[in-house]
């Protein structure tokens, strides 16, 4: 695993110098906490997604975690008020700029861009809060930084889900609509974009872009981190083209495809041009937005350096969209938006874990758990929880505060907080959400148990799910 | 004649400045030599010069040994065998003095001729019989002192000094001062070349640094991440790149409260600079715009403002870049356009930006053929191709181990002065075997200091093909090195003429040239 290397001897500054008024910052951290978790209603009933535990620590810790660990001071995050409540108790180092949207609107990434658009000041760095991983970030950076990039982003080689998820009957897929990424040979520049969604019958690739990239590979089994970097100047156009609603979904497969169509009204005379703007804000035109710089144009024409060979045209064939990709090989990258991702980073959490934050161990030191049960190395059990004897726990997490009685056998299940087991339980592969009471002698098998639920004493369950009578009523 | 750089006939590889470093027994802190980076040899004047100091002091040496008997024996004694050691190593005519090493930075030398001096000084109180005669032999000693040559002795440069621990401890600890994070090497390396830093392109500088950089701007960040990924290459490009790199530092910088700008922003330029330093070694022409902006930024008045100052400062930039860079282009052009013949046949080497700029202007007014001439592991060659072609004028491409075969059909050969890739000189010997004429092009702006030798990124001699890539573990075999080696020199023999902004010069002028620059 590649983690990041704490590069703590460079956070500090020099004694007595001035700090950041005098020099320019390079990124303004944007972490997205607003999403609603709309694939995975039935652990989000109760509580927003950012705060569903992983591992024990809430969801938004993590890409909290992350930005910290690459040293920066202060994160802009957007989110409700709900979560803002809880935000505190991260106790994170860095100043946290929490900007409220109300719940229940319907506003998209790319909105809620807009509404801090007045904060951002210099290049953003958007990740979202569902995101779960250990990268490299300096390697997605450097893209963005050496070849002026518009936008870069991370994807990682999907990992294969081999864990049972409660409640599915069958295989897994419910036929996810596939993500068609179109990379160059070089796997770093993003050339396609397009969902399985949005595409009829047919991928279609334009002739000119084939005649410039005659090699290119398209992947479909890659998990979009849902990280960018993204120049200011893109923010700018945003706030003028308010057609565009989610980043993913819209703005950055527009940014792929104008990279290689021609600035559209760049040689019209100026009569052209106020008709064009007549017509109406639809035909503003992104080119006008990316600003070059005279000096920087005049290095690269006398610097002798081309990203490909073997036609007659400039370096990036002279374009000045830039879209770049960094395909983690290795390491953990997951984005907790399905059941069954959520299932898989908390099983591996044990894992990743200790490298993530060093001082906490596996299992809190306030948790009681008696002599005589059985805690496997791979298990965790959060804070104050009350473990009694000739109990065997392995491969599960067990949230704060829960109670398991005597005789309990838990295995490979997930425990969120509150959650009481009396005695003589058995509980396999199972997901146990907040506040849940499993009565004596129940028996579950690859459950899902929604939260405050109840399990009747000695009843049997497998494969299913659990849920209050007031949820099933939601379609 | 040739002296001033020491290959044997069989290694064309070996850069010709850095011998002195490797075999040097001399085990103290740093070695002083004296150091010819460019190959070039001492012109006549030099030498004479050198000759007449080395006669002076052995007449004062002669002087102090009939005063002062034991005392300035065993200085001399001393200073003689590190001379000799010096001797045994440097490549150049030895100019070292006894007094020249006193300046040297042996430290022990120092600290005991300082002894030596003392108890001398306390010889001459306690004989006051001898007054008379120690008088006249102090002011011997003075007057010694303003006749000594005003010799610069020139300490070898950090990047040559990859295997000094001392050097490179002094290094780390300069940069962990400026806060600025320190490139480890990559790979082993080959024994001859161990002075060289090896650097991979897979592990970057910007692993180190936090993403919002507390002492670097974040355009400088951008800018070492270029260089060391090799998108901007060439001297001019170089300089070019740092320039607005600097343009924007001093847009965003603003005065602290009780500091003067033109003193605070050369202190916020220093760590930038020692990181550009780490991502890729400083070019000539780099160094020459730094000095030059220092210069601008100490000259600033107290009393202008801070807008005003920024802004002078800008136009100071624009109008350096516009005189060092386009009208000296053009100039050398105009040069070099009368050399160029119609129908003649034009071999260049590698990639220079001068050179295609040269060949594009020309081809305005004269019709000619190139020959392009490329090597691996850059294979910049193709490049130049493009342009060219890009530009209408006839060329034709070969790999360098071709050149021999090809040699008979060119008439002229032009080459940049910063020849970024290894052995340019094969072709230059080789046309000098055929008597051909030869140019170089040098800016002054770029000229100043010679070419640094380095070894680049090993991995980038790995070629794969077919699939399979021979030395793709080439790390698994303790008794494997790989070495790439960047940049070379060319003897001077085999370069007729050199044409830089100032007219067309012979080779034996340049150090002159140079001389001259200094001191303006």
């Amino acid at each position: 695993m590649n983690y990041v290397e704490s590069p703590s001897r460079f956070t500090a500054p020099p004694p007595g110098a001035e700090r950041e008024e005098n020099l320019k910052m390079e990124f303004q951290a944007v972490l997205m906490a607003a999403g609603g978790g709309s694939r995975m209603m039935d652990l989000t009933s109760n509580i927003p997604k950012p705060l569903l535990l992983v591992g024990n620590k809430p969801l938004i810790w993590y890409p909290l975690n992350l930005m910290e660990r690459l040293g920066f001071e202060e994160v802009i995050v957007v989110t409700t008020r709900e979560v803002q409540k809880q935000l505190p108790q991260m106790d994170s180092k860095m100043k946290l700029d929490t900007v409220c949207i109300p719940e229940d609107t319907d506003m998209g990434t790319a909105d809620s861009l807009r509404q801090i658009h007045g904060k951002i000041k210099t290049d953003v760095l958007v990740v979202s809060c569902d995101l779960i991983t250990d990268a490299a970030l300096h390697e997605v950076i450097d893209l963005f930084r050496a070849h002026d990039a518009t936008v870069s982003m991370l994807m990682r080689k999907a990992h294969d889900f081999t864990e049972p998820v409660p409640g599915q009957k069958g295989k897994n897929k419910e036929a996810e609509q596939r993500d068609f990424v179109g990379v160059d040979d070089t796997c770093k520049r993003l050339l396609f974009m397009a969902n399985e969604a949005d595409l009829d019958d047919e991928l279609v690739i334009r002739k000119s872009l084939m005649q410039k990239y005659p090699r290119m590979h398209i992947k479909t089994a890659l998990v979009d981190a849902h990280l960018y970097c993204m120049k200011k100047w893109v923010l700018d156009f945003l706030l003028e083209n308010k057609s565009f609603m989610s980043i993913r979904g819209e703005l950055i497969p527009y940014l792929v495809r104008k990279q290689f169509s021609a600035p559209s009204s760049s040689q019209l005379s100026k009569a052209d041009a106020n008709e064009d703007q007549k017509r109406g804000p639809k035909s503003i035109d992104i080119f006008s937005f990316a600003k070059e710089d005279d000096l920087l144009n005049l290095a690269r024409e006398k610097s002798f350096w081309n990203d490909h060979h073997g036609d007659m045209n400039d370096p990036y064939h002279g374009t000045k969209l830039r879209c770049y990709v960094h395909i983690m090989k290795e390491g953990i990258c997951y984005r907790v938006n399905t059941l069954a991702s959520y299932i898989e980073a908390n099983r591996q959490a044990p894992k990743f874990m200790p490298a993530l934050s060093q001082e906490e161990s596996l299992i809190h030191p306030s948790a009681q758990i008696a002599d005589t049960s059985m805690i496997g190395a791979d298990s965790m059990v959060g804070y104050m929880t009350k473990v009694a004897e000739n109990t065997s726990i392995k491969r599960s997490i067990i949230g704060a505060s829960c109670t398991v009685k005597e005789k309990v056998k838990i295995a490979n299940s997930i425990i969120m907080q509150n959650v009481t087991f009396e005695e003589g339980c058995c509980i396999q592969g199972s997901v146990i959400c907040s506040g849940a009471v499993i009565e004596k002698g129940a028996d579950l098998k690859d459950c899902l148990v929604g939260s405050t639920q109840c399990v009747d004493a000695k009843s049997k369950h497998v494969n299913e799910v659990i849920v209050g009578n007031d949820r099933l009523m939601e379609i | 004649m040739s002296e001033g750089y020491r290959t044997s006939p069989g290694q064309p590889g070996v850069p010709g400045n850095s011998a002195s470093t490797s075999s040097a027994p001399d085990g103290e802190g740093k070695k002083v030599t004296h150091e010819k980076l460019d190959g070039q040899e001492l012109s006549k004047e030099e030498k004479q010069r050198l000759r007449k100091e080395k006669k002076q002091q052995k007449k004062t040496r002669r002087q102090d040994k009939t005063t002062d008997d034991g005392n300035s024996f065993s200085t001399d004694g001393k200073n003689k065998q590190q001379q000799q050691q010096k001797t045994s190593t440097t490549n150049t005519a030895t100019g070292d003095t006894p007094v020249g090493n006193e300046k040297g930075t042996a430290g022990r030398s120092k600290a005991e001729f300082r002894a030596e001096r003392k108890a001398k000084q306390e010889n001459r109180a306690k004989q006051s019989k001898k007054a008379d005669q120690s008088q006249p032999a102090a002011l011997g000693k003075t007057k010694s002192v303003p006749s000594e040559p005003q010799l610069v002795v020139k300490r070898l440069p950090d990047h040559i000094q990859a295997d000094d621990p001392a050097a490179l401890k002094k290094l780390a600890k300069k940069l962990e001062r400026q806060q600025v994070p320190l490139r480890q090497d990559y790979g082993s390396k080959v024994i001859l070349f161990l002075h060289l830093h090896q650097y991979s392109r897979k592990m970057p500088l910007t692993q180190q640094l936090t993403i919002p950089s507390t002492v670097l701007h974040p355009a400088i960040v951008r800018l070492g991440l270029q260089y060391s990924q090799g998108i901007i290459i060439g001297s001019n490009a170089r300089c070019i790149a740092l320039l607005h790199a600097f343009k924007q530092v001093i847009r965003d910088y603003s005065t602290p409260p009780r500091e003067e700008l033109s003193r605070d922003l050369v202190n916020k330029l220093k760590p930038d600079i020692s990181f550009l330093n780490q991502c890729r070694s400083l070019s000539a022409s780099m160094g020459n715009a730094i000095k030059f902006i220092k210069k601008e930024i100490s000259n600033i008045a107290r009393s202008m403002r801070e807008e005003e100052a920024k802004e002078v400062l800008l136009q100071c930039i624009d109008k350096y870049v516009n005189e060092k860079i386009h009208l000296a282009a053009e100039a050398i052009s105009k040069s070099a356009s009368e050399k160029i013949n119609d129908g003649d046949v034009i071999l260049v080497y590698g990639c220079s930006s001068l050179v295609s700029f040269i060949l594009c202007d020309a081809h305005k007014a004269k019709k000619f053929k190139v020959v392009v001439v490329d090597s691996r592991p850059k294979l910049e060659g193709r490049e130049t191709l493009r342009r060219l072609v890009r530009n209408g004028i006839h060329c034709t491409y070969v790999l360098i181990s071709a050149v021999s075969y090809i040699l008979p059909e060119f008439r002229l050969a032009i080459f940049g002065f910063a020849l970024p890739a290894l052995w340019p000189r094969t072709p230059a010997c080789c046309t000098l075997g055929h008597l051909l004429p030869q140019s170089t092009d040098a800016q002054t702006a770029g000229s100043e200091r010679g070419l640094n030798p380095g070894a680049g990124d090993p991995d980038d001699l790995l070629v794969t093909r077919n699939g399979s890539t021979p030395l793709k573990n080439w790390h698994a075999n303790s008794k494997l090195h790989l070495l790439n080696l960047v940049y070379d020199v060319t003897p001077p023999d085999f370069v007729d003429l050199v044409i830089t902004d100032l007219g067309m010069i012979p080779c034996t002028s340049v150090p002159v040239v140079l001389r001259v620059k200094n001191v303006e």
